[in-house]
């Protein structure tokens, strides 16, 4: 009864910013003359005609998925495996760090002219194009995470012979786990923006794709349906990833109060 | 086999069969041009079934003395011997009793799990496993919190996790370094009497670290005394206190005292001696 008085409040708190974001937008615009801004009762009107009564959700909402989770889960692999193996080793570290600086300063949009000429215009080059943003906050957070795996833990799992995978997983990634999940979160809100991006250069379908088309033909009560609904996704993604974060780090929060509440 | 029905055997000296040989270890440290000489000259046995203290001043490299014997640190000279091979890495004859329990424990892990994950390495079957953690936890009076996770629990109860997963390792001796020097006066007394039982009925050899000279002879069958460092043996006392001891009895007897002052003159007598050396 009291949790679900608690969960109650707790959505309660979550929408009411939201809700009065939304009142406000409708209030401002409601009699809108500006070709640019039309009320929000047009807009919401518009949602059900240009997305749920077409082949849009299909032909153009789930390929960009796609593509996100491609990309998403592609750089996921990458940084982590990179970023355990910098992470562990101070001579790769050396190696590598320069290289590592010079790529992060570079952002990913100027790069899609470069990945179009390799990869072609498919979905290859915007599959890339997610990866090349998305992954190094994944890799730094994952080397700054193995870097700093208690020493003392170290000795303990050498002392009873925990190594090979089992090392891998139930003391590096664990223990760097704080850290990546943290990059895993910059490393999706990248991949979202960047999932627009690469829809906006030499493609014929997506989410961005189709923005970028009602913009261009004047279609301005469509484009802002089309923007209402990335900024849905991109909720729905980080509710999703939130989700994971409390089950996977379950451990961490609890550790991190018991800290602060000091010896029991 | 369990490990609760092993009865310790007594032997009748005890320096007839050595488990544990440490011959002339010595450990330098090098670094930024300059070497630091950490340890000189150690050269002990620790006999099958013994339970042996090593006391000595602060920055004796007590701490380096026990990594060396766990395998985790090369010795620069001398050599380790358990039971009659060459320790060169951790052995899955020894278990070790870090002092930070804190950061010993894995915190995402529940207590069960910690304690299981050695014995998983030792590819023992589900089965066995599971046996060893529960008489393992009940050992140590935490039977009932298996599926707690360490930072849930007290320090003191921390710390009985970390002796409950060395003794479900099944090792040959058990090697604690200052176990108790980040818990409280109370919990401290209880996990010494902890540590007197287990070896009783477990009959597994110990080989404990620490800077407490009352808790050195108050455990100990033998204490070592380390001088400062460069660290040496500078005497091996044998406790002749009676075998069953408790807090208040053992503590207040007229042979404790003495004991006790004698260690104390010796570690005493070690910082003068050092003193000395670095102004001659």
């Amino acid at each position: 009864m009291r949790i679900a008085r608690r969960v109650t409040r707790a959505i309660l708190a979550a929408l009411a910013l939201p809700a009065i974001l939304l009142t406000l937008w409708w209030v401002l615009t409601a009699d809108s003359e500006s070709y640019y801004l039309p009320p929000l009762s047009e807009i919401l009107a518009a949602v059900d005609d240009v997305w749920l009564h077409s082949d849009r959700l299909s032909a153009d909402v789930l390929p960009s998925v796609l593509r996100l989770f491609g990309g998403f889960l592609l750089a996921v692999v990458i940084g982590v495996a990179l970023g355990v193996a910098i992470g562990s080793s101070r001579r790769l570290r050396a190696f590598c760090e320069p290289v590592l600086e010079f790529l992060r300063a570079i952002p990913p949009p100027v790069l899609v002219p470069v990945l179009m000429l390799v990869a072609g215009i498919g979905d290859t080059m915007k599959v890339l194009v997610i990866v090349s943003g998305c992954v190094w906050p994944i890799l730094l957070n994952t080397v700054e995470g193995v870097r700093a795996v208690d020493e003392v833990l170290v000795e303990t799992a050498r002392c009873y012979g925990v190594r090979g995978p089992s090392r891998l997983w139930n003391l590096v990634i664990r223990s760097a786990s704080p850290q990546i999940v943290a990059g895993l979160r910059q490393g999706l809100s990248i991949g979202i923006i960047l999932m627009v991006i690469s829809e906006m250069f030499a493609a014929s379908n997506g989410l961005g794709f189709s923005i970028i088309q009602f913009q261009r033909t004047f279609a301005v009560t469509e484009m802002w349906t089309g923007i209402l609904l990335l900024g849905l996704l991109g909720f729905l993604l980080a509710t999703l990833m939130r989700l994971f974060e409390r089950r996977a780090l379950n451990w961490y929060f609890g550790l991190r109060q018991a800290q602060r509440g000091g010896s029991r | 086999m369990s490990i609760m029905s092993e009865t310790r055997t007594q032997t009748a000296d005890p320096r007839t069969e050595a488990l544990l040989d440490v011959r002339g270890v010595r450990k330098v440290y090098e670094g930024h041009g300059r070497s630091v000489e950490a340890v000189r000259d150690l050269t002990f046995t620790v006999a099958r079934g013994e339970l042996v203290c090593v006391v000595g001043p602060s920055g004796a490299g007590k701490t380096t003395l026990l990594k060396c014997i766990a395998g985790l640190l090369a010795p620069t000279g001398g050599e380790v011997v358990l039971e009659g091979t060459a320790v060169d890495g951790p052995s899955p004859g020894m278990a070790v009793v870090f002092q930070e329990y804190g950061r010993s424990l894995f915190p995402w892990m529940s207590v069960r799990k910690n304690v299981e994950l050695p014995l998983k390495q030792k590819k023992l079957p589900r089965a066995r496993r599971a046996e060893l953690v529960h008489q393992a936890l009940d050992a140590v009076g935490l039977g009932d919190v298996q599926s707690a996770y360490p930072w849930q629990l007290s320090g003191g109860m921390q710390q009985r996790v970390a002796i409950a997963r060395a003794i479900a390792y099944e090792p040959h001796i058990l090697l604690m370094d200052e176990p108790f020097a980040a818990v409280d006066a109370q919990t401290r007394a209880d996990l010494e009497d902890l540590v007197r039982s287990l070896w009783h009925r477990l009959g597994v050899t110990t080989l404990f670290v620490t800077h407490d000279i009352d808790e050195a002879v108050y455990l100990g069958q033998r204490v070592l005394v380390l001088s400062a460092a460069p660290t040496v043996v500078l005497d091996d006392i044998a406790i002749d206190l009676p075998d069953e001891r408790d807090q208040l009895t053992t503590r207040s007897s007229a042979r404790f005292a003495e004991l006790r002052a004698q260690v104390f003159a010796q570690i005493q007598r070690a910082k003068k001696h050092h003193a000395g050396a670095d102004h001659p």
